[in-house]
């Protein structure tokens, strides 16, 4: 396809995300096949496919949280455990327990662990920064808060609170809108809009094929194998959507 | 008298009895915080059960060479390895095979038990090797507790207390968010084997005070009782330390004021009696103030 031919080795050197050949299999079911996946420094990317496509499965194998039958991801063309640092990860809100007993400041304050380590003391300067985290999504009111007192969005830009606090470079998130609000779903995307323009990558897995377009730059179609990947214009088309829904959804206009 | 038990006055023995059971107490509750944030506090059953094939092992083994076979340290080592296979064997079970963990618990539970008991039948119908008071182990007995049972004890307690101290962070950060754990590059099965070997010290530590059958309710009692008080996870794990060493403390001096009361069963029984008062009396989340609140809640959806 075009988008592979005008794909340069410098380019594939200088992706903050890269996949290659990566086959994950729950049981005998390959979950994920043989996919690969290259995503463009600064750009926005949304992962979309029918349900049981894999997209959860790909990002989870690509960061090491499910063991990959074979092939593995690189970024910046450095394995997962030289990158970490630059990484942030956001788990879909409902794999953990909102009961669990800690407060939305303590959530966020996770995000400093890397910095933080085993020992390091937490200081003010630890707090100030995960404050800002928290104005940046509009949460700062909430941060003495029981998170289990929190409604589904609001988890949600805990969650990317949380992420913002690791600094990082690279921010995978794992259906960050599944859930909220309409007013949760336009804050969280201003946030991620901001780290773009701040020359930040973002990948997402996405569900509402509507708003892939008006949200995200590119796209990376996925039905077990890769479907089609490229900026939107190019991937995002009633063909590719064929391949991955099997004809059951239309494209808009 | 009871006073002078609490106030460590009523004997040596009893004295040693107290601090001994307070140490685990506390080490037993700080690391069932942890457990029970991690949601697998029924671990520590399979663990603690585990640990009669060793016990019994260990003994047979120092009679055999000639030995008593009553040597604590001794039997401490038989029963961490044991109850470090059974763990072994559970984690295996959950992650190789499609049995749940409930199940693989279930089955090293008994499997282990089941021996053990075999074991023991054996070792009673033995002609010598002091065996009287093995069964002790089963249910605690601290009769003849020594002083350097009470050193093993303590310095078991103070190293436990060391490891989590210094595991707090990856612990807590695992407990709530196991996926974002293993991204940040912590290696969350190796965390777990960490957490379920201090559950495993705790339970061959209190082997001779509360036995291997009752040890589960002190990791777990305390910590459930606790997390009734508070929505801090580090004051949750502080109280349950606390909850878990008043709970060693006063079973004991209870238990040293009657020549015939278990040590062992009434600490179970205090924490017990701490667990059901913060069931129904803790602010926020216990069961009475939750009823206020449903009642007040309905007067208002009345009143409109």
């Amino acid at each position: 396809m075009a988008y592979e031919a005008s794909m340069t080795e410098a380019t594939l050197a200088g992706s903050p995300f890269v996949v290659r050949g990566l086959t994950v299999a729950y049981d005998a079911e390959a979950v994920v096949q043989d996919v690969d996946m290259t995503v463009s420094a600064g750009s926005m990317t949304a992962i979309i496919g029918p349900n049981g496509a894999g997209k959860s499965t790909l990002l989870k194998a690509a960061l090491g949280i499910v063991r990959p039958l074979a092939g593995a991801a690189r970024f910046w063309d450095a394995p997962l455990a030289q990158s970490r640092r630059r990484i942030a990860y956001v788990p879909q809100r409902a794999s953990v327990d909102w009961d669990f007993p800690t407060r939305v400041i303590d959530v966020v304050l996770m995000g400093l662990y890397q910095e933080l380590g085993l020992f390091r003391r937490l200081s003010a300067r630890h707090k100030q920064a995960a404050m800002a985290c928290l104005e940046r999504v509009g949460m700062q009111d909430f941060a003495e808060r029981q998170i289990g007192q929190l409604s589904g969005g609001q988890q949600q830009r805990v969650f990317l609170a949380r992420a913002l606090a690791q600094g990082a470079d690279l921010y995978l998130l794992d259906e960050p809108f599944a859930g909220v609000d309409a007013a949760t779903e336009a804050a969280i995307i201003a946030v991620l809009k901001s780290l773009r323009d701040e020359g930040r990558t973002v990948v997402a897995v996405h569900h509402d094929l509507s708003t892939v377009a008006q949200y995200f730059d590119h796209v990376f179609v996925i039905n077990r194998h890769r479907v089609a990947e490229g900026p939107v214009v190019e991937a995002f088309t009633q063909t590719t959507l064929d391949a991955a829904y099997g004809g059951r959804v239309r494209l808009s206009d | 008298m009871l006073f002078d038990a609490l106030t460590l006055q009523l004997g040596y023995n009893a004295a040693l009895v107290a601090l001994g059971a307070s140490a685990l107490g506390l080490a037993a509750g700080v690391v069932g915080a942890f457990l029970y944030f991690r949601k697998r506090s029924l671990v520590s059953d399979a663990v603690s059960h585990a640990t009669l094939p060793g016990l019994a092992l260990a003994f047979l083994a120092m009679v055999a060479l000639g030995g008593d076979g009553r040597t604590l340290p001794v039997l401490m080592l038989g029963s961490a390895l044991s109850a470090w296979i059974g763990l072994l064997v559970v984690s295996w079970l959950t992650r190789r095979t499609r049995l749940r963990e409930d199940a693989a618990i279930g089955a090293v539970l008994s499997v282990f038990f089941g021996f053990g008991i075999v074991l023991m039948t054996v070792i009673q119908s033995m002609q010598s090797g002091r065996q009287a008071g093995l069964d002790g182990f089963l249910l605690g007995s601290t009769a003849g507790m020594l002083r350097n049972d009470a050193i093993v004890i303590a310095i078991g307690g103070v190293l436990v207390l060391a490891v989590v101290w210094l595991l707090r962070r990856p612990l807590l950060l695992t407990a709530f968010d196991e996926g974002f754990a293993e991204v940040q590059g912590i290696n969350t099965h190796r965390l777990d084997l960490a957490l379920m070997t201090l559950v495993l010290a705790v339970t061959v530590v209190g082997l001779k005070i509360v036995g291997l059958i009752l040890i589960v309710a002190l990791l777990i009692i305390p910590a459930a009782a606790a997390r009734f008080w508070s929505d801090n996870a580090v004051r949750v794990v502080l109280l349950s330390g606390v909850f878990g060493a008043v709970s060693g403390h006063v079973g004991a001096a209870l238990s040293a004021t009657a020549p015939s009361l278990p040590t062992g069963p009434i600490i179970v029984l205090v924490a017990t009696a701490l667990f059901t008062v913060s069931m129904f009396f803790a602010p926020g989340r216990g069961v009475i103030a939750g009823m206020i609140r449903h009642a007040r809640m309905r007067g208002r959806v009345d009143g409109i």
